[in-house]
């Protein structure tokens, strides 16, 4: 399937489209080559996944924190709520310029809003997964009076594990739009960059080259986070 | 009848659940007594409040009004040395069959050799060698409520609480492993309260059966089960006297 459709790319691509606007496979290839050889591409590439995979691992862990102690707050879950409710709402994207105006062009403002657009979802998944935790679990560890530390680690992470692997499945996709957007509004280096940078001088190629390496960059860690649901899942 | 020799009394208890429909009485001032050692059956038709008396005796649920006390101490929390065995075996999926069991040797913080032979000890009692790194989930029911008993053992308490731990198997799993518990109940003597709905189990396990009314549960009535043991769990139920008990239980929970 993706084979026919690169194909008709490339054979529409100059035939029936102005190659100008819509570039080809084989460039876009040789595009990444290039980049490659020259260095240009681990150079963008280190940038943006430094700020994805730190913004994804700080927005997981403290959404995930979040929802599970809310989740056992009783009362204080439905009061807070409302709130986070609000911020969530917040088009997220549209923080993307007021960060770079606090924390400059650099790397934290990359980080902060990458945690911003992954800790809602953490924090969703956790409290949620928390709510279906089979009670009689939770009973059976009261009776031979299990501490905290006992239940966390033996009923509650086990429990949520699922929930967790899928906000780290959507964190993915989340946490590269927040590093190439925040690349987008302001930035000297980086994917998203390159991609503003390529349509600041009309380089299709250049785009539809940055496109697919952050397509790769998902496909690639959607790939790791499988491996790991593997091995975390196999009592299943 | 309730005496300082009690291992569990529990007095005029009721238990009120609220609800949006309104407050359903589960219980209503039910009393009973369980002397040290002793195997106490509860039957009684559904909802009658059974697994509600359990979860208080447990500390899970506390009472409205009445009061428990375990060794003549009131109940108040989740009280040391009683030991759940859950309808629904409340096995952790994630752990192998090994785990589960070390699990309250876990909690009491015993060392990690400890915990092993005590395991290994207690996987050769319930039968389970060769089972060891097995999920729960590849276990028969069976298998899974011998892993459950084996957890609660384990955990070594004075009082078991069990709530139909045999329900959901089939005829002859049930009658298999009701068998072996009997064995090795009749080796550990500790104080059982035992509910189910199964009369003959009842019987063939117990030395007193109380029989609860419909809800809200009260306690209608008790026979002593004068049956010598060790019993063997099949032929004691061609025992005169145990036909009779049958007889006098059924005719108690129909009326």
């Amino acid at each position: 399937m993706g084979i026919v459709i690169i194909g008709f790319w490339e054979f529409a691509s100059g035939r029936f489209f102005n190659d100008f606007w819509v570039s080809r496979p084989s460039a876009i290839l040789q595009r990444i080559g290039e980049m490659a050889a020259s260095g240009d591409l681990w150079f963008h590439l280190q940038t943006t996944l430094e700020e994805t995979l730190t913004g994804l691992l700080i927005g997981m862990v403290i959404g995930t924190i979040a929802g599970v102690t809310l989740a056992f707050s009783g009362q204080f879950a439905g009061w807070i709520f409302p709130y986070i409710m609000a911020v969530y709402s917040l088009p997220k994207v549209a923080l993307a310029p007021l960060f770079v105006v606090w924390f400059g062009i650099g790397l934290l403002s990359k980080v902060l809003m990458v945690t911003t657009m992954v800790m809602f979802v953490a924090f969703y998944n956790a409290f949620e997964g928390v709510r279906n935790i089979d009670p009689d679990l939770l009973d059976m560890m009261r009776t031979f009076r299990a501490g905290r530390w006992t239940t966390l680690t033996w009923v509650i992470l086990p429990s949520i594990t699922t929930w967790v692997l899928t906000s780290l499945r959507l964190g993915i996709g989340l946490a590269l739009i927040g590093s190439v957007i925040a690349e987008l509004v302001g930035a000297n280096r980086g994917i998203g960059y390159y991609i503003t940078k390529s349509a600041g001088t009309l380089d299709t190629t250049g785009i539809f080259a940055g496109l697919v390496i952050i397509m790769l960059v998902a496909v690639a860690l959607e790939a790791g986070v499988a491996q790991v649901e593997k091995r975390l899942l196999r009592y299943r | 009848m309730v005496g300082s020799l009690s291992k569990l009394a529990i007095r005029d208890l009721s238990v009120t659940y609220r609800s949006r429909e309104g407050a359903t009485m589960a219980v209503e001032g039910a009393s009973l007594s369980v002397a040290d050692g002793e195997f106490v059956a509860l039957v009684g038709p559904s909802g009658c409040g059974k697994s509600t008396i359990l979860k208080i005796v447990a500390g899970l649920v506390a009472p409205s009004s009445g009061e428990v006390l375990i060794d003549g101490t009131e109940v108040r929390g989740i009280p040391s040395g009683v030991g759940m065995v859950f309808q629904n075996d409340a096995l952790l999926p994630w752990k192998s069959v090994r785990d589960n069991i070390r699990l309250p040797l876990t909690v009491r913080g015993f060392s990690n050799d400890h915990q092993d032979l005590e395991a290994e000890r207690l996987i050769r009692l319930v039968r389970l060698e060769g089972f060891e790194s097995f999920y729960p989930r590849s276990l028969s029911g069976g298998m899974r409520k011998r892993v459950a008993l084996a957890r609660t053992l384990a955990y070594d308490p004075s009082l078991f609480l069990m709530d139909e731990p045999f329900g959901p198997l089939d005829a002859q799993t049930r009658i298999h492993i009701g068998r072996e518990f009997l064995g090795i109940w009749e080796r550990v003597g500790k104080s059982v309260i035992f509910v189910t709905h199964d009369v003959e189990e009842a019987i063939a396990l117990s030395d007193r059966v109380i029989v609860m009314t419909p809800r809200p549960g009260r306690v209608k009535a008790e026979f002593a089960v004068a049956l010598p043991r060790p019993r063997d769990y099949e032929e004691v139920r061609f025992d005169p006297e145990f036909i009779d008990l049958q007889r006098r239980i059924w005719e108690a929970l129909k009326t």
